[in-house]
């Protein structure tokens, strides 16, 4: 059994805001282990970055309600003390976030910010921190990393920009590294680089990995296990293979059948859900996801709660009051998986 | 620049039999546009261009989807607002209906301006924050002077899937996916027949995209429009599309029939873009051999000789680096400026020709046969000293 890294449990962030409260995260739970990819799935407004932001600390503010529990190496992440927070922010949890531009800062030569994270934890000279900073590039696969250090952020490359995020993320040797859409704003071959030393990075440094998309494709490419969010709730979670072979929310088939694919006959039309996300200021009653699913029925008034469902799948959890043989029934047409109104296709 | 009678006599002949219509709705011909890069205190000087778009043919027939594809900095949104002239292009011709529009002015643009409308990538940036929908979408009907435009505003609006009685709400009021509802629906106000859109749905989840994409299929059977459709998204590009174009650095690397286009690329850029994508099925994706490409694209202000992908590209060899492809015309109308094509056998790189949408400053040099691979997808590294033939053929340009 692989070492556990992060544990987060009931997991609620609400903000109050002029029109009302907006539940952005609303229980969340999960579990992280080293070694690991765990990729959080979800549309803007699902509440997933909110869910990463408020590991890393960085949702406090006077407005924030922020409940439930993180534990990080057995340390509370969410009531912990900033001083406390600051000494683990960086060193055993990381962010790269998705906008390098506005994320690095513009007046700083990109060495200088990575050095600058390095020596607010260690007490290392500036030459030696330099140092391990152009290493730090290197192993990102950014090209001449020592001139390239002395650049402005503006003088790289969007990829190149991201690298550095992700260099900056890893000087420290964080435990959990959390990668918030890192390739979102990137070219497909440029993403392809990036997502490959991901993989390699988590794969050697034994670190667990928090790939937060909206890309299904780039789920595949990268997760061990999934998380998909909905509304501020998880909908369902599970390995890789459960989640794209055997979705059990109707909204995962929503978003697996909408996604245009290459490798398939390409269908008339793209299989898109209707209707737009929930509010959060006013969500829908019972399950979020209801309005917009055609096999809702009467049940669904009722919060499902997340819990295994399909028998053999123990860990498979989702949020769904159909039962498991009837969804298999009802989410596939014509061997595709999606999200099909039964009057329409009939 | 002008171009020979008989040149473009053929030019034209090649596009009628390429497109299979007797007038395309657009026809750009070496179509061309740099930006000057000016440096200086008091004197601005020209110090280099940008070669955003350069040298591009195509044609677009009525009713026909014409896909644009490539990385940021490939000049796609150049090429797009040069089409529908928001953009002077630097050279070339651009003809509308067989009319020349390169460089008409303001005034003599009008009717073309009722007929070409533009739908941009950002829903947030392209609406304006302080008017409100049946403004926005109203505007262009005022301008060209069209009758009741208060009823077929709502009419579009629910055309495009919004609630009509939101006439009077503004922008913000609305989720990324209507506004870009929005955007259509002004696009629409003036019943164009050609409608660019500039990466439509690269900004919106993937459910709402695929709803737009529905939309715009639709609207494009209802109205008979044509589009010209540019993203970067390869999936979504296939789905929507008749015919891809695929741009590197200014330059048409591959123009394909759609599905052609990812059963057989014969461009190693395209296959390289399409080996990329990452696809959503994790068995297919652990059984798919990955081949990632290094590096970025090149600077375009000082872009490669000879093929512009060959600093990147698997197969280069020095022939590369020194002759520009022309683009080879291979059978179903499936053109590819690459000097070692991949996915043809022997006998089609035989029968290929020179097509005449090459552009001028290509060679004269069609890809020999002893250069292509036996199986297709075989991406070793292609050795060949520049043959005789070449050699010869290298005197002969300079």
């Amino acid at each position: 059994m692989a070492e556990r890294l992060l544990e987060v449990d009931g997991l609620q962030v609400s903000f109050l805001t002029e029109d009302g409260i907006v539940k952005a995260v609303d229980g969340v739970s999960f579990t992280l282990d080293r070694g690991e990819v765990l990729a959080i799935v979800g549309e803007s407004g699902s509440g997933k970055s909110v869910t990463v932001m408020t590991l890393m600390g960085l949702t406090r503010s006077p407005n924030a309600r922020i409940s439930g529990s993180a534990k990080l190496g057995g340390r509370e992440l969410v009531n912990a003390p900033e001083r406390e927070l600051e000494r683990v922010r960086g060193a055993e949890i990381a962010i790269a976030f998705q906008d390098p531009i506005s994320s690095l800062s513009p007046v700083r030569r990109v060495g200088d910010q990575i050095v600058e994270q390095i020596r607010a934890h260690e007490k290392v000279p500036k030459q030696q921190a330099l140092d391990r900073a152009v290493e730090l590039m290197e192993r990102v696969g950014i090209p001449n990393a020592r001139q390239r250090a002395q650049a402005f952020p503006h003088e790289f490359s969007g990829g190149m920009r991201q690298r550095a995020m992700i260099a900056m993320a890893l000087s420290l040797s964080p435990s959990v590294l959390i990668a918030d859409e890192p390739t979102t704003a990137l070219d497909v071959t440029i993403q392809a680089q990036i997502l490959r030393e991901v993989k390699q990075l988590s794969e050697k440094s034994e670190s667990g990995v928090i790939f937060v998309t909206h890309d299904l494709g780039v789920v595949a490419d990268i997760a061990d296990r999934v998380l998909v969010m909905y509304g501020g709730r998880v909908v369902e979670s599970g390995t890789l293979d459960e989640i794209f072979y055997d979705p059990q929310h109707p909204y995962t088939w929503g978003l697996l059948g909408s996604v245009a694919r290459m490798d398939r006959d390409r269908p008339r039309r793209l299989p898109a859900i209707p209707g737009l996300p929930p509010s959060l200021v006013n969500p829908p009653q019972g399950c979020h996801f209801r309005p917009r699913c055609p096999h809702a029925f009467d049940k669904c008034v009722e919060v499902p709660p997340l819990e295994a469902r399909v028998a053999e799948a123990p860990a498979h959890l989702d949020r769904c009051w159909l039962e498991v043989s009837e969804k298999r029934e009802l989410r596939s047409v014509g061997g595709h998986i999606g999200l099909f109104d039964r009057t329409v296709a009939a | 620049m002008t171009f020979g009678g008989k040149a473009e006599a053929r030019l034209h002949e090649a596009e009628r039999s390429l497109t299979g219509a007797d007038q395309p709705l657009v026809e750009a011909e070496h179509l061309q546009l740099y930006f000057p890069v000016k440096q200086g205190t008091l004197v601005d000087r020209t110090v280099g261009q940008v070669h955003a778009v350069d040298d591009v043919c195509f044609a677009l027939r009525e009713g026909e989807t014409l896909g644009v594809v490539g990385e940021s900095g490939c000049g796609k949104s150049t090429l797009a607002r040069c089409v529908v002239r928001l953009l002077e292009p630097t050279a070339g011709k651009l003809r509308y209906r067989g009319r020349d529009i390169t460089h008409l002015g303001r005034r003599a643009l009008q009717p073309f301006r009722r007929e070409a409308q533009l739908v941009f990538q950002d829903p947030v940036a392209s609406l304006n924050p302080r008017k409100r929908v049946g403004q926005i979408v109203g505007t262009p009907m005022r301008l060209h002077g069209l009758p009741n435009v208060e009823r077929n505003v709502q009419e579009l609006l629910k055309r495009v899937g919004l609630n009509p009685e939101h006439v009077n709400r503004f922008p913000h009021e609305f989720s990324g996916g209507q506004r870009q509802r929005i955007g259509v629906a002004r696009a629409l106000a003036v019943n164009p027949r050609l409608i660019v859109l500039d990466e439509p749905v690269a900004a919106l989840d993937v459910s709402i995209q695929a709803q737009v994409v529905n939309l715009l299929d639709d609207l494009q059977d209802d109205f008979r429009l044509s589009y010209i459709f540019i993203a970067h998204d390869l999936a979504v590009v296939r789905h929507v599309s008749d015919r891809i174009a695929v741009m590197y650095l200014g330059k048409l690397m591959e123009v394909s029939p759609a599905e052609e286009l990812y059963e057989k690329p014969i461009h190693p850029y395209t296959q390289a873009l399409l080996a990329a994508i990452p696809i959503p099925d994790p068995n297919e994706n652990r059984a798919r051999e990955r081949v990632v490409i290094p590096g970025e694209p090149p600077n375009p202000i000082e872009p490669p000789p000879g093929c512009r992908f060959h600093t990147r590209c698997p197969r280069a060899t020095e022939v590369c680096s020194t002759v520009e492809p022309p683009l080879a015309e291979y059978p179903g109308g499936h053109l590819a400026a690459c000097h070692h094509p991949l996915n043809v056998d022997a006998g089609e790189i035989a029968r290929a020709t020179r097509s005449p949408l090459s552009p001028l400053s290509a060679g004269r040099l069609l890809p020999s046969g002893e250069e292509a691979p036996t199986e297709p997808g075989e991406a070793e590294q292609a050795e060949s000293p520049p043959s005789h033939g070449i050699g010869r053929w290298l005197r002969r340009a300079s």
